[in-house]
């Protein structure tokens, strides 16, 4: 029997097999850190008087307590500069690459390995953050992992794991215009719920999904820990290989021919066997939006708020209430008359260059909503200066938004960029969670371009909705789902 | 970690149950970024009460507890553990513990025994009739002696293996470092580096 493409990469890490039910022991090819989930972890090694056990197998960003603005001033609130400076303290204690704050490859965690050509196919990815998914879309084994685990890494470079099953979530079909990555991904969501990919590594396949950008199946794999699943992956092919030749970490030479013979065979077969399958259809989804507090209470944007009562399962329908009451929304309400307060454009869901690409394209020449705060966050200071080579910054000040520097922000505020009690935001992020934006802030889970026609209408919008009405000259048709080509270009 | 076999050292009860990890350590001192200097935290709240038993002179030292059924439930935070551990405790004896505690506990040295209620009752009638005497807990015989009455408690086989000789989770996994380093040098070049920079 043929094997999947997650248990071809997993098999190729095992250092040692673990007999009668015991986990595998799993080599670990990239180790990335951020500030908030290590500093416990190097403690532990300082008292048991261990050194990290591979230095150039391990780097570490700045992004969770990162100001977006005075980037230069100290951090005001204590805990956020003690967790920067202990990560400042650590890596040069043991010798670990740091890309601080100010620095050219700062940036989110899952921006910055991408972008520098770390995150490949065929490798094992951890990192101290449930978002580690998202390297899955180079065909890489990437996953979170907590605190003392993080520690065992940094000291051993292995994990002991059980291994994880699979399930293929088959995506097949062409995608409408306007409709995007970030799309699919919630639509799925709602479809498994948020407890449905629990214990497998989803691999997404399918036409549509060949069809995406790295960007865009980085966007998939990233949520695919909102779905309760350990890692999502996507089968390498040429456009893996394009984004990836060149890049500073990128193989060179033999290496790279070395690298494309052996990612060439890692597909899953024709033959293998996944615990699970879900088959999507492409041409049937719309731009997705969620009304709840998790990722899985989302419907299409032309659909109205369920009525709680027609859920079976009472534990759903107690969700539903709660969530609505918490949303401050009302059953039958349609999604398109929900008004917003602010609009966060960023996160390691959105905030690559190509999401600010699709971001820019449909606000150029228009004017922000009245009254409305519009924060656009660029994922890396490089992702940051790319936009700015090509006028991205100009079009987001000109159209009254706010261009600020790169990290987590409003995705979880643990920096100042927090909702108010009480206010809502359409955003890019990934966790609509009670209170994940700021203390009583309420979150409703969009795509970029839905984003952006929102901050146009001060009204969950999306681009065909300004189209209809005239308001943009932009046809949706010329507004790329998942390539460069929206006309911003530099 | 250090191997444990035999724990001799003041016993202190606490014959509230429902102990959860909140009240071992309240959420505010989750944002410290070291593993020690939470023995302030340990019980945090109660600390607070002059007459709340770790606050008793004879009880300064105490290194095995013996608490009521369901210690340590609640959510996952490994700080609970290393308060513990800070405070100076080696043994938390209980009728039942909550089983992420009770993982955590195994991997920081910290040994678990799961008692019967009877005998807790006991234990605790002992103690109170003679505050701050000394315990013994045998790993190796999986007992607990005070004074003149000995008790079993449970523990796993491979937890209780792993206290005996001293291994934490890494410690565990180095002992298959001659196959680690034999991975690496398979491992092939095309494979990422973080170092040099580029
Ligand atoms: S952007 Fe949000 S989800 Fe991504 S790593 Fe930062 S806090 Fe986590």
């Amino acid at each position: 029997m043929g094997k999947t493409l997650a248990e071809k990469v997993w098999d190729d890490h095992v250092v040692a097999k673990g007999e009668d039910g015991n986990p595998d022991l799993l080599y670990i090819d990239l180790h990335l850190l951020h500030e908030v989930t290590s500093p416990q972890a190097f403690d532990g090694l300082r008292l048991a008087g261990r050194p990290v056990r591979r230095p150039d197998l391990t780097i570490a960003t700045e992004d969770h307590n990162t100001p977006t603005i005075n980037i230069d001033k100290q951090i005001v609130d204590l805990t956020s500069r003690t967790q920067i400076e202990t990560l400042r303290k650590n890596c040069a204690e043991f010798g670990v690459r740091l890309h601080p704050l100010g620095d050219i490859e700062q940036g989110i965690v899952h921006v910055v390995g991408p972008q520098l050509g770390l995150t490949m196919p065929g490798v094992t990815v951890v990192c101290g953050d449930s978002h580690t998914s998202t390297h899955g879309a180079f065909g890489a084994m990437a996953f979170g992992i907590g605190t003392s685990e993080v520690e065992h890494v940094l000291a051993t470079q292995t994990l002991p794991l059980k291994p994880f099953k699979t399930m293929a979530i088959t995506v097949e079909g062409e995608l409408r215009p306007g409709v995007t990555a970030k799309d699919i991904i919630l639509a799925v969501i709602a479809r498994i719920g948020t407890g449905g990919g629990q214990g497998y590594v989803l691999e997404y396949r399918g036409s549509a999904i060949r069809s995406l950008s790295m960007e865009g199946r980085m966007t998939i794999c990233n949520m695919s820990i909102e779905a309760g699943a350990r890692a999502g992956m996507v089968a390498p092919d040429q456009i893996t290989y394009d984004y990836l030749q060149g890049r500073p970490h990128a193989p060179e030479g033999v290496d790279w021919d070395a690298a494309v013979k052996y990612w060439n065979t890692l597909p899953t077969d024709d033959d293998a066997v996944f615990d699970a399958e879900i088959l999507v259809d492409a041409s049937e989804l719309e731009p997705f939006v969620t009304w709840g507090t998790n990722p899985g209470q989302g419907v299409s944007l032309s659909e109205s708020i369920p009525d709680p009562a027609q859920y079976a399962d009472p534990n759903d329908r107690a969700a539903a209430e709660r969530a609505l009451e918490y949303m401050d929304l009302a059953a039958g309400t349609p999604m398109k008359d929900i008004r917003v307060d602010a609009v966060f454009m960023g996160s390691c869901t959105n905030s690559r260059i190509e999401d600010l690409r699709a971001f820019a394209s449909v606000i150029k020449g228009h004017q922000k909503a009245e009254g409305l705060r519009v924060m656009v966050v660029p994922g890396s200071a490089r992702v940051r200066l790319e936009a700015e080579a090509e006028g991205i910054d100009k079009i987001i000040t000109d159209f009254g938004a706010e261009w600020r520097f790169a990290g987590c922000s409003m995705c979880l505020g643990m920096n100042p960029d927090q909702l108010e009690p009480g206010e809502r935001c359409a955003s890019t992020s990934n966790r609509n969670f009670e209170g994940r934006q700021g203390k009583g802030g309420r979150t409703h889970l969009v795509s970029p371009l839905v984003a952006a026609a929102t901050a146009i209408r001060g009204t969950l919008s999306s681009p065909w909705d300004l189209v209809a009405e005239g308001v943009a000259p932009t046809r949706p048709e010329a507004v790329a789902t998942h390539s460069n080509s929206i006309g911003v270009d530099a | 970690m250090e191997k444990i076999t035999r724990i001799t050292g003041i016993a202190v009860p606490m014959p509230r149950s429902n102990i959860d990890t909140d009240q071992i350590i309240p959420a505010v001192f989750l944002k410290r970024v070291t593993k020690t200097g939470f023995e302030d935290a340990l019980f945090h709240a109660w600390r607070q009460e002059p007459d709340f038993v770790l606050n008793r002179a004879e009880y300064r030292n105490a290194r095995i507890l013996v608490a009521g059924p369901d210690f340590g439930t609640g959510s996952s935070r490994e700080h609970a553990v290393w308060a513990l551990r800070d405070f100076g405790f080696d043994v938390v004896l209980s009728p039942r513990f909550g089983d992420i505690f009770r993982g955590n506990s195994g991997k920081q040295g910290l040994l678990t025994g799961q008692i019967s209620e009877a005998d807790a009752s006991q234990l605790w009638a002992l103690m109170e009739a003679a505050p701050g005497i000394e315990a013994t807990v045998d790993l190796v015989d999986r007992t607990a002696t005070l004074g003149n009455l000995t008790v079993p408690f449970e523990i796993d086989d491979y937890t209780r293996w792993r206290l005996l000789e001293g291994l934490d989770d890494i410690g565990l996994t180095l002992r298959d470092e001659a196959k680690i380093t034999q991975f690496e040098k398979t491992r092939e070049a095309w494979r990422p580096r973080t170092l040099p920079a580029r």
